[in-house]
Order: structure tokens, then sequence, then C-alpha cells
């Protein structure tokens, strides 16, 4: 093998030398098998240190896949002698007609460009999370310095961890291979070390120890899962590691101890009670399980707004899919307001807020509102059905109609609130909305814009609800159906002046 | 008390909360000032003998509490030692154990005393010494009191790196009988406050309108749910998570399986810890989250309402439903793959590109370390199709998921201290 060729390289994790060899060697077209890469200070192998690289090639130019150098530039810090041949080979290939090679996630040499680079980073996380500084006092006051054994070549390209981390410290990171030095204002890499050259013990590890065996839970030993995270080479130089033994014995003992010592029953109340608990009321048909006094006529609206939110508040008789809403959202707005606005349920926002149409309808609602002349602040708003009916789906909840059941169990509820209000015209948003007020499934597209008298007297301006429009799919119908709506509203608003 | 009492006690009467998670936001560092940084990714200091990770310093302020639930190591009728931290102390442990590389930060909740408020105010005052007169950029976690005022929850999301209130229990009923005097629907309004918040803060990061809504809660909100301290059953809990998930968009759940605690209450019976059931439900929860499963999909693996405590919930549902497979590896799409048992959403993504350039054989799978005894009876490969019948063994279960590890510990385990 007279025609191998050697490469020597400064250092063992240097990517931009071997960056600068491997493009010369790409220009001259030397395939992979005829480099062989060696670190200064290693011994040559198998050909003998090779031939000097070709010196007058310019060096290539080639464009890789950024994937590529992300990894190489990690790979390239693993402590695998064979790392540099195998960067190059990959390089040969990605410029050798597999442009697409590293979406090849089975290709072996791809798997262990990403093997080298998983147990780099891994290594580079231990040192972040294993690494244990000990304080000592300077003349220039205290220096922080930890001794640590990593597996591959890290320590120079984490040292921007401490960096970010410790820029106010001053602090010394020994190894065996190299050590790092940042004295507040710059970062000096320096030789290797020893752990004889670390302080041997700081003030705070007997606390700190203090602290590891107190949130050790003895019920629930389970050392495999602690090893396979904190492989026992690490234990060494860990301070809290010595505790493990002693806590893995005495775990089963302290366990039994515990159930053995049995129970306390619970003690007489020693502090009252900080929150008042709902008074509990018989379950009962709604209207007839509402205080008389709900009912009776008051000259103070808001007085008698608040006792039926309260009475809702308090209900144990609430069909079950409530139990998963946040809240009950009650109407709002001024009681005589000339305008009443009944929509089917709190949505997402609304459930969220405690208020209603705050959502994306109800802000749709607003600007139509105000775009037909509507005193938005004087009107009353308020939903058919007052806790938000969904399924989860992920992070969203899904919209649930409610049902006929659900619409009865709120109507007597709703027709209370807007008999305090006293509006002069009630306008109801949606099919939901219609049947809780006139008791039966009306066709919204045959009474929209219709005045309807229900059979307790009341008038009722039929529309859609605004989330209508938010769902149809193109622009040009939503304009025209908005337009459509806020007609409606100023015909609403008609009635009343 | 000394210093290392007071931490012994603290600690020990923290360990009963899960999380210990230290990663999801910002990014930060002390260039400019201050101590500490955050990268985004969690890092766990150390490990305790019982496979958790030490990430955060988790104490209590007090354990000292007014309240009395009765699954709780602090409840106010338990005769545990009590110890509280001055603020001065718990920044001056943060800082010390942070400078020396033990921790990521600080998660502080407490136990109530005087009032809501009051006990609000002081876990406060910590994080904002430790942010404003230390220019602490590590990582807080803060857990919040339902009740205390909104003011204070403000305060709170300023310093805050992730907030959390736990709901306890999986059922209402539950939290009505062994914490009477917590109260689920005003935990939910706190959440809902906090999810608020944090979407305002997030919206106005998106738009760079930076003064109108300030920091909150980077890291977003978590929860727990204590498991076996109630009868509520898997599906019980799970459509809890589920509707955490989708109302208030929790970062996590955390499930804390009961365990045994220094004088127990006896309206709790003493037993092992439902360690296996935990694991099952974390693993539920990721496929809810992460593999498009459906409740009722997962549930449907189990038997009555309980997921199966032998093996994990995606190869329990794959074999109640072996007439979705096999499916093959190389046209499936990625949802299909997705519930491949042994696939993890990774590997999924892997194989998706690998197969844009050419057809995947099962050394290919080999390579990339997969478990194949569980994952071939249920894929198609380039040269492997699994063998006719075998989908159809009534002894599947046996030969995939042989009796290791968990599927081994699932009963002796719970019964070891009966």
């Amino acid at each position: 093998m007279s025609d191998g060729i050697g490469i020597l390289l400064p250092g063992p994790a240097d990517f931009g030398a071997w960056r600068q060899q491997a493009r010369r060697l790409l220009a001259a077209e030397v395939p992979p098998e005829h480099v062989e890469w060696r670190v200064a200070g290693e011994l040559p192998g198998l050909f003998g240190g090779g031939a000097p690289p070709p010196a007058t090639a310019a060096p290539a130019t080639a464009s890789v896949p950024r994937a590529f150098l992300e990894l190489a530039e990690i790979a390239i810090r693993h402590r695998g002698r064979e790392r540099f041949a195998l960067l190059y080979r990959l390089l040969w290939r990605l410029t050798h007609g597999e442009n697409g090679l590293m979406q090849m996630a089975t290709d072996p040499d791809v798997l262990r460009l990403h093997a080298m680079a998983k147990a780099v980073r891994r290594d580079a996380h231990k040192l972040h999370a294993f690494l244990r500084f000990r304080c000592v006092e300077t003349d220039d006051g205290p220096r922080y310095v930890a001794w640590f054994e990593p597996e591959h070549h890290i320590l120079e390209a984490e040292t921007g961890f401490f960096l970010r981390r410790f820029a106010g410290l001053r602090w010394s990171i020994l190894t065996p291979e190299a050590s790092a030095h940042w004295d507040g204002e710059s970062l000096r890499m320096g030789a290797g070390g020893t752990r004889a050259e670390a302080p041997p013990e700081d003030a705070h590890e007997e606390l700190w120890r203090a602290y590891y065996r107190s949130i050790f839970n003895p019920a629930r030993l389970k050392p495999a899962a602690m090893r396979a995270e904190m492989p026992v080479k690490y234990w060494k130089n860990l301070p809290e590691a010595r505790e493990i033994p002693r806590l893995m014995a005495e775990a089963p003992r302290r366990v039994a101890e515990m159930v053995e010592r049995g129970a306390t029953p619970p003690a007489p109340r020693r502090q009252s009670s900080l929150h008042v608990p709902a008074q509990p009321i018989a379950a009962s048909d709604v209207a007839e399980g509402m205080p008389a006094d709900l009912f009776s006529q008051t000259e103070d609206r808001p007085a008698a707004l608040a006792a039926l939110k309260a009475e809702l508040a308090r209900r144990n008789d609430l069909p079950p899919w409530t139990g998963a809403a946040t809240q009950m959202v009650f109407g709002e707005g001024p009681p005589g307001a000339p305008l009443l606005f009944v929509g089917e349920q709190p949505g997402d926002e609304e459930d969220i807020a405690g208020r209603p149409f705050v959502g994306p309808a109800g802000r749709l609602f607003d600007r139509a509102a105000v775009e037909a002349g509507i005193d938005r602040p004087a009107t009353y708003v308020t939903n058919a059905v007052k806790h938000f009916k969904f399924k989860p789906t992920g992070r969203r909840r899904l919209h649930q109609s409610p049902d006929a059941g659900d619409i009865a169990y709120y109507r007597p509820f709703l027709k209370r609130e807007i008999e305090i209000v006293a509006p002069q015209l009630v306008v109801s948003l949606g099919a939901t909305a219609l049947r809780a007020l006139t008791g039966k499934p009306l066709a919204i597209t045959k009474v929209r814009g219709e005045l309807i008298e229900t059979p307790d007297g009341l008038r009722v301006f039929p529309t859609v609800h605004p989330s209508y429009l938010l769902r149809l799919p193109d622009p040009e119908s939503k304009e025209r159906e908005y337009a459509r709506f806020v007609a409606d509203l100023k015909a609403a608003k008609r009635e009343v002046s | 008390m000394e210093l290392r009492r007071k931490l012994e006690i603290l600690a020990d009467a923290a360990k009963y909360d899960a999380s210990c998670a230290s990663s999801g936001t910002e990014k930060r560092d002390s260039r400019k000032g201050g101590i500490g940084s955050t990268e985004g990714m969690g890092i766990c200091h150390a490990y305790a003998p019982d496979g958790r990770c030490i990430s955060l310093l988790k104490v209590l302020l007090t354990n000292a509490c007014v309240f009395d639930c009765a699954y709780c190591i602090n409840r106010a009728s338990s005769n545990v030692p009590r110890a509280r931290f001055t603020v001065q102390e718990l920044v001056d442990l943060t800082l010390h154990f942070y400078r020396r590389n033990y921790i990521e930060g600080l998660f502080l909740s407490s136990g109530i005393i005087r009032s809501p408020d009051y006990t609000m105010e002081q876990i406060v005052e910590v994080a904002r010494q430790l942010r404003e007169e230390h220019g602490f950029q590590g990582y807080i976690h803060l857990k919040t009191i339902p009740d205390a005022a909104p003011e204070l929850l403000a305060t709170a999301g300023r310093y805050a790196d992730r907030l959390s209130i736990n709901v306890e229990l999986p059922q209402e009923q539950s939290l009505k009988a062994l914490a009477p005097e917590k109260d689920a629907p005003g935990i939910r309004r706190a959440m809902a406050r906090m999810r608020e918040r944090i979407d305002a803060a997030k919206e106005a990061k998106r738009e760079e309108r930076r003064a109108a809504a300030p920091r909150f809660a980077p890291a977003g909100q978590s929860t727990q749910m204590i498991i076996g301290a109630d009868a509520a059953d898997d599906r019980a809990v799970l459509g809890t998570t589920a509707n955490l998930y989708a109302s208030y968009g929790l970062r996590r759940v955390y499930y804390s399986a009961y365990s045994p605690i220094p004088d127990a209450s006896s309206l709790l019976p003493p037993q092992a810890p439902p360690l296996v059931r935990e694991h099952r439900l974390y693993q539920a929860d990721w496929l809810l989250r992460f593999y498009g499963f459906e409740l009722e999909e997962i549930l449907a693996g189990g038997e009555g309402g309980m997921l199966d405590p032998g093996i994990d919930p995606k190869l329990a549902w794959a074999l109640k439903h072996r007439e979705r497979f096999p499916v093959d590896v190389n046209r499936a799409p990625r949802e299909m793959l997705l519930r491949v048992p042994g696939l993890g959403a990774k590997t999924v993504d892997r194989l998706l590109s690998a197969r844009r350039h050419r057809s995947i054989r099962s050394d290919d799978l080999a390579r990339l370390r997969l478990p194949l005894a569980k994952l071939l009876p249920f894929l198609v490969t380039a040269d492997h199709r699994p063998r006719g019948g075998l989908l159809d063994r009534s002894d599947l279960r046996r030969i995939i998921a042989p009796q290791t590890g968990f599927a081994a510990l699932a009963k002796p385990q719970q019964l070891a201290l009966l």
C-alpha cells in the first residue's frame, strides 16, 4: 500500500483542520481507502505514516447537506479513531453520486455517524449534569474548581455552556486531557490535570447530601432506572453518590416501618375551613326548586340577577357534562337594556374568561353590532345554555351542540333572566337560542328576520349565530352573509327605537 | 433549628410532587450579569435510587399547613416534625447549590399558613429576590395557590418559568372526601386564569408587542394527580387528563402513585405504590398527545375501564385490533405507522425519510435497533411478511410480550406489602 496518503491533524477534535484537509483530498480525487488519518502524538498505522498530501491541489468547494456538516462537527469529538475516516468516506459518497445519502437513515455509515454524534452529545450532557464545582478561597476571592472525566474530546466545545451559565464566577474545569480556566473575563485552555489538583471537599456538600437523602422516596426503589441515567462510572466524582448504597439498603426497612406504624385517624379539625362550602339544595325540577323569592317582584334588578346567578351556581342537579367545564358563564349587560341577545352556549374563550361573547364569534358580533349602530355596552348578552359543552381532542376542545335536554334544563333560568332584564326585544342568535325561547325546534332559514311572539308574550327576533359566519368557507359568501347579519341587527334595532 | 435539619424536613415534605422538569423555557444566560442560564433542554443533575431525576432544589417553604388532605404527609393532623425556611435561607441555599452545579434552579411549594395570600406572598418573595437582587437566570417553578389574589398570580408568573396547581385527585368527589378544604372548581378556575395569562404573554411575544403583556411563565403550567388514593379507574384518570390538556394547554400532567408516608391517615390503607399503573398511565398519556389515539381507543386495549397492566397500551390496542395489521412499512401513512407496537414517533419519521429513497427491509429495522420480536408480527417489509396465521394466534401476546420487567412486576409488586 505504497500509495496511501497520511494526514496529520493538530488536535483530536479539530474540525476546521479536518475540513481543510478533506477539501484538498477531494480536489485531488483521493478515494477514502487511500487515506490514513492521525492526530499529532498518535502512532502511525497501516500506511506507516503514508505519503504527504498532494500539495498543489487547491481545496475543493463541494456543497454538501447542512445535516452532514452539523453532525460531523459533533461526531469529530468522538474518541473512536475511525471518526476522521468515516467522515471523509461519507463526504466522498455525498460528492460521488449519493447526494441523498443523509436521508438513508439505515445506511451503516450514516447510522455510525448518528451513533457517534449521539454518544458525544450524551457525554456533553453528562458533563453539564454531573460536573460538581468545589469552592476554594483565593486571594482574589472564591474560585470554583471541578474535576471531570469525559469519555470523548468534548471539553473545549462545551466551555461555552459553563461560560454562559457562570459568567460572573471564576472557575476551572480539569480533565485528564485538557483544562479550561475562566477568570471572569477570558477563557484559557490548558493542559490536562489530575484529580489531586482539584479541591477534596466543599463545605456545602454535606447539605447537598442531606437534600439527596431526603428527596429520595424509599417506597419507590428503582435502582436500575437510576443506573441507566446515572451510570456507575460517574459516581466516583459525585459527592452525593456515596449515599446510594445505604439509601438502597435501608429502603425496605423504612417502608416496612411506615406500614407497621399504622395509620393515624384524622384528628378533630385544628383549623377552620378556609372555604365556605356551597349549601346543597335538594335536586328537583328547576323551576320548582328555585327559591320563591327569586321570582318575587323586585325593584333591585342587579340584585335579582345576582341571586339568579348564585342559584344556578349552586345547583347540584346540573347535566353531568358540566363537570368538565371551568365555570358557569352568566349573562352580562345592564338590566333594562332595550335589546337582549341570546346565543347558544359559551365557547372555549368564554369558559376560560367566565364572560359571555368574548370569543371569536363574540368579537364578530361586537363588530357587526357597532356597524349596525347598536350601542353595544347598553345591550345585554347571554346564552341559552350556560356551561361549555365540548369533547377534548388533543390540545383543543371541540364544541358539542347542546341537546334538547340541556336546553330544557337551562330554560327556566333564561326565562327568568329575561324577565329581570325586561328588554323591549329579544334577538335570538342561531337555532339553540330560538328553541330555548320558543320551546320548539324551528328552522332559522324559514323564520329569520320575522318578529315572533312566544306563548309567554316575549317579542323575539330570530337571526343566525355569528359562528355560522365564521364557518363559511369562501370570502365571498362570508362577506355577503356578514352584510345580511348586519342588516338583521339594524332591523332589530329599528324595532326598539 | 439547624439549616440542615430544616432542609431534610422540607425536602422530605416535597418529594411527593413528581415534577422536576427544567425544560421548555426561554433561553437566558448570565453574560450580561447575574448568574445562571436556561437553554431549552432540561438537565437532570442527579438521580436518586427511586429512579427519579433531581433537577431542581425541590422544597417547601414550610410544611405547616392548615389543610387536612388525607393523602398528604403535611396535612394538619399529621404528626411529622414541622419546619419553616426564611426567605433569606432559601435564596442563599438555591444560589449555593446552583454555583456548584448541583441544580438547574428552584421548585418551591408550601403548606398553607395563615392565609393563601400570605403564603403566596412568601413564595413570590423568594422568586423576586432571586431574580431581582441576584440576577438569577436559572429555572424557577412555583406552586401556585388557587385561592391567592390574582395580582399575586401575575407577579408569580413574572418571575417563574413554570407555574403549577395540582388537581390532586382524578375525581371531584374524591377531592371532597379526602381534601375537604380543596375546591375542584376553584382549581379549574385558577388554571383557566393561568392559561389566559400564558396565552396573552405568548401572543404578545409573537407579535413583538412586548409592552402589551408582561412575561408570564414561559414554560407554561403543569399539574399532578395522585393515583391509587381513591377508587377512580384509569378511564376517570385519563378522562380528566384529556380534559386538562384540551382546556388549559398544560405542558404536562404528572401521575404520582400514592405511596406510604410517615404517619399516614387511616382513611387510606398502607400499600406499595402502584408503580406499574403509574407507568401505564404515562404511556397512555403519550399516546393521547403524540400518537393520535383517542381516549376510548386506549381504554379498549384493557378491560372494564382499566389499562392492561401487563403490556404497554399500544400493544394492548394492537392485539385487540389485529384486523388493522399487518401494516406495510413501505406504504402505510404516518398515522398508521405510529400505531405499530414498537415504533416510536422519531423512528417513524426516520423510516418515512428513508423509504423515499429505497424500500425498507427487515435488516434495516435491525440496524435501527428496533424490538423486532414485538414489531415483525405487525409489519410487512420488502422481504418480510408475518407468517400466515400468526396474527390470529390466541397466544400471540405470550409470544411477543414475555413476562419480564414491568410485565413480571405487575402483580407481585402491588401485593408485597399487603
